[in-house]
């Protein structure tokens, strides 16, 4: 029980591994919905688990050649401090390795109980760092141009390349997380196997503490995925994986062989047996190898579409990571050392004060040295980096700027033409009614004139018979009688009641409201007053007045000279312009 | 193939559906030709089938989405491809309301634009006809659909230029004809040339379709 107290906080890291880790395999697919997250989960938990216990050993040797802790408080405290470096580093969103966290442990750890340092083995393990994204980035700018030939020769129907994309995220995935469980599965118990010796028995069976602990350390992967990677396959559509599926499916097949090369001792032996050098097994970053996996497809279809941003979070990544981890560690062995009186080292123990000392020695004289080297190089990459991303980040401010601006002027082009449009629109329109109306008003005319051409000959027809009786007719009284009757309705029709009426009507349509204004300005005038101002209004002259109304021009004259003394005119002033302005 | 059987019926199911846009249009076609010709009981037929012909393009249309998202296929792209088929099936909405539309209104067309309807027609539909192999070939070829498409942008420009000398002749020509005669027959150039603005639409779309597909 007390063994499963002190890996717990291995099992803490295998489960934040299984957590972070498995969107990398399956997150594509899941957060796309081609592949349900039960489905997902379960095949990355089964091929991890056996990745873990097939094929871990590997990478779990290099970690103890770089330092070898040999303590069981030692281990759970490094392990616990990795732990809690890759969950703050989540927390930032940065591309975080358990590998470089834990490296970053053990050499904290080494410092602190002064424990020698293979630097060997170290700078094979920061080379693998760099060389597993790069080794991405080739890897998947080979299979992405192989697969592109293929659809583009292949002439596949889209709903075709889509289930086969479908089953190969699922096989693909399942190797990918072969791989994560066999490269990774050192991170989470590479410290704990030099310092825990049991073995469980079952039936004849004898399983060594090695692979219960990979066991148990692939276990907490799985559960990792299952329990809280959904949250994060769900929203990894709108991070470094939110891409096509043919894109998906080269990420997740380069990253997995990535981390296959990287932990696997036979293709390690067969490279060796060939006369090459022994390739080495190192934990990468998953997530890293994403990135530079990503990063290769960008490159091949084109340099715009590589992310900057992306290779600036894996170098902070780098430097960023161990040196947390490292100082984390070393101030947590203190604390556990000196509060709880844990032994995180057996080394001190074992040796007198004389060893103490010369191990002083070592901690003050060789790491010193190399540290001080280590922080001068670091200065400088960060250095470099931070003037690089200051000058990428001045570029991308400009070019966003650059873009809004562009997208501004795009947008209010747009909306002064839909107003354009919409004020044509609505002049069409009014047009078209305009028109309307006048063709309505033309066919009303056209009526009432033919009307008044059937009536009128219909009157001058009854005049002509009846004139032809009167002379005809030989009794003078009757005939004068006859004559009289029809002057009468000559006189009649000749007033034209109907037609002036028309013409007070029109022109209140035409100069709209002008007799209610006169009305009101006067309401003394009588209606033959308001009569003559209309027909003022229109433009008529005295003479032109005098047939409309049926009086003499000297009567209108005369009505004229009336109404200027109703409207209180003097002398300068003219009737025809005040009726005009009203 | 078991492995593709899912795939294989979409496809079919895509095929009848195109199948059945294309039928539309010819459809159509031959409805104006047999109004413009006074051929009443084959233009009634054309729109007898026109109408079944649409209601079966709803049917199906409402069966490929069904499909594809019980089956969640293409999740990638299925938002667009929805799009394409409704932008599809809006042309012959287009088609048959345009139909329907000679059916109720009659409009009185001059003998001397007659020709020059059936050119329109024909050019519209033409430019509709063209999205049909440019829609087949998004699903297998799409590096190849911008090819494909630029003869629905040719279609449609033609369309929009007899369209206008129509509209001039209309207008400036026959001062014969009513004033409402003339909006009558400018309004029918209109919906005619609707079925190619329809088409440019859903090439617009295929462009775009084409562009994030392409690998």
């Amino acid at each position: 029980m007390l063994i499963l107290l002190f890996i717990s906080s291995g099992l803490f890291l295998g489960w934040s591994l299984g957590a972070n880790d498995a969107a990398n395999i399956f997150g594509t697919a899941v957060g796309s919905r081609m592949i349900k997250f039960s489905k997902a989960a379960l095949i990355a938990g089964i091929f991890v688990i056996l990745g873990a216990f097939l094929q871990g050993s590997g990478t779990t040797n290099t970690l103890s050649q770089l330092g070898s802790v040999d303590a069981v408080g030692g281990a759970f405290t490094v392990a616990l401090c990795s732990a809690l470096v890759v969950a703050l580093m989540t927390r930032f969103k940065l591309p975080v390795s358990t590998g470089q966290a834990i490296v970053g442990a053990i050499m904290g750890w080494c410092y602190f109980t002064a424990n020698p340092v293979d630097y060997t083995v170290l700078t094979m393990i920061v080379g693998s760092w760099i060389s597993g994204p790069i080794l991405g980035a080739l890897f998947s700018a080979l299979l992405y141009i192989l697969l592109r030939n293929y659809i583009r020769k292949s002439h596949i129907h889209l709903l075709k390349l889509d289930s086969l994309i479908r089953y190969g995220l699922i096989v693909v995935g399942a190797f990918g997380a072969y791989s994560l469980g066999a490269n990774n599965i050192a991170n989470v118990m590479g410290v704990f196997v030099n310092n825990v010796s049991f073995s469980v028995n079952i039936g004849t069976l004898e399983i060594e503490s090695v692979s219960v602990l990979f066991l148990l350390g692939g276990v907490s992967i799985a559960i990792g995925i299952v329990t809280y990677s959904k949250k994060v396959m769900e929203t990894i559509g709108t991070g470094i994986l939110a891409m096509t599926p043919e894109s998906a499916i080269v990420v997740v097949l380069a990253q997995a062989l990535v981390l296959f090369i990287f932990s696997s001792t036979s293709l390690s032996n067969l490279v060796q047996s060939i006369g090459l050098p022994a390739i080495p097994l190192v934990p990468v970053s998953s997530t890293q190898v994403v990135v530079g996996s990503v990063i290769g497809i960008g490159m091949v279809k084109g340099v715009q579409e590589i992310k900057f941003k992306m290779i600036r979070n894996i170098v902070a990544g780098w430097v960023v990571t161990p040196i947390l981890s490292g100082v984390s560690t070393f101030f947590a062995l203190f604390f556990v050392q000196s509060v709880f009186g844990i032994t995180v080292t057996n080394s001190i123990i074992k040796d007198e004060a004389a060893e103490l000392s010369s191990a002083r020695e070592s901690i003050i004289n060789i790491p010193v040295e190399m540290v001080n080297n280590l922080i001068v190089i670091l200065l400088f990459v960060l250095l470099i980096v931070t003037v690089f991303l200051f000058f990428r980040y001045q570029k991308n401010r400009l070019k966003l700027k650059e873009n809004e601006k562009r997208w501004t002027e795009m947008v209010n082009y747009t909306d002064v033409r839909k107003s354009l449009n919409d004020i044509e629109v609505s002049t069409i329109q009014m047009e078209n009614d305009t028109l309307v109306t006048r063709l309505e008003e033309r066919k009303r005319d056209l009526i009432t004139y033919s009307l008044s051409i059937g009536e009128q000959r219909q009157l001058l027809s009854s005049i002509c018979t009846n004139l032809y009786s009167a002379i005809t007719e030989s009794d003078l009284k009757q005939k004068n009688e006859l004559l009289q009757t029809e002057i009468r309705r000559i006189k009649q029709k000749m007033s034209f009641t109907n037609e002036v009426e028309r013409i007070y009507s029109e022109a209140e349509q035409v100069y709209s409201d002008f007799a209610n204004r006169v009305h009101q300005k006067f309401p003394n005038l009588t209606v033959q007053d308001r009569r003559l101002m209309v027909l003022l209004r229109i433009g008529f002259s005295s003479k032109e007045i005098a047939p409309i109304l049926n009086i003499s021009v000297k009567s209108v004259e005369i009505s004229r000279y009336r109404l200027r003394k109703k409207l209180n005119l003097s002398q300068d002033d003219n009737l025809v312009d005040f009726v005009k302005s009203m | 193939m078991l492995f593709f059987a899912k795939a294989n019926k979409s496809i079919e199911l895509i095929d009848q559906f195109l199948n059945g846009v294309d039928q539309s249009l010819l459809l159509f076609k031959e409805g104006v030709k047999n109004y413009l010709y006074s051929n009443t009981e084959n233009f009634n037929a054309n729109l007898q089938s026109l109408a079944a012909s649409e209601l079966e393009s709803d049917k199906l249309r409402r069966k490929i989405e069904n499909t594809l998202f019980s089956q969640s296929l293409m999740p990638e792209l299925r938002g667009d491809f929805m799009r394409l088929l409704e932008e599809l099936d809006n042309i012959i909405d287009q088609a048959k309301k345009n139909l329907f539309q000679f059916d109720v209104e009659m409009p009185h067309i001059p003998a001397e634009l007659i020709p020059d309807f059936i050119r329109l027609t024909q050019i519209s539909v033409s430019a509709a006809e063209s999205v049909i192999p440019a829609a087949k070939c998004y699903f297998t070829e799409p590096v190849n659909v911008n090819e494909k498409i630029h003869r629905v942008y040719f279609y449609e420009k033609e369309a929009d230029l007899l369209a206008d000398i129509i509209r001039r002749k209309i207008f400036r020509e026959m001062p014969d004809l009513k004033l409402s005669e003339k909006f009558h027959l400018r309004y029918f150039t209109l919906h005619i040339e609707m079925i190619s603005d329809t088409a440019e639409k859903v090439a617009d779309l295929l462009s775009i379709m084409a562009i994030k597909r392409v690998v």
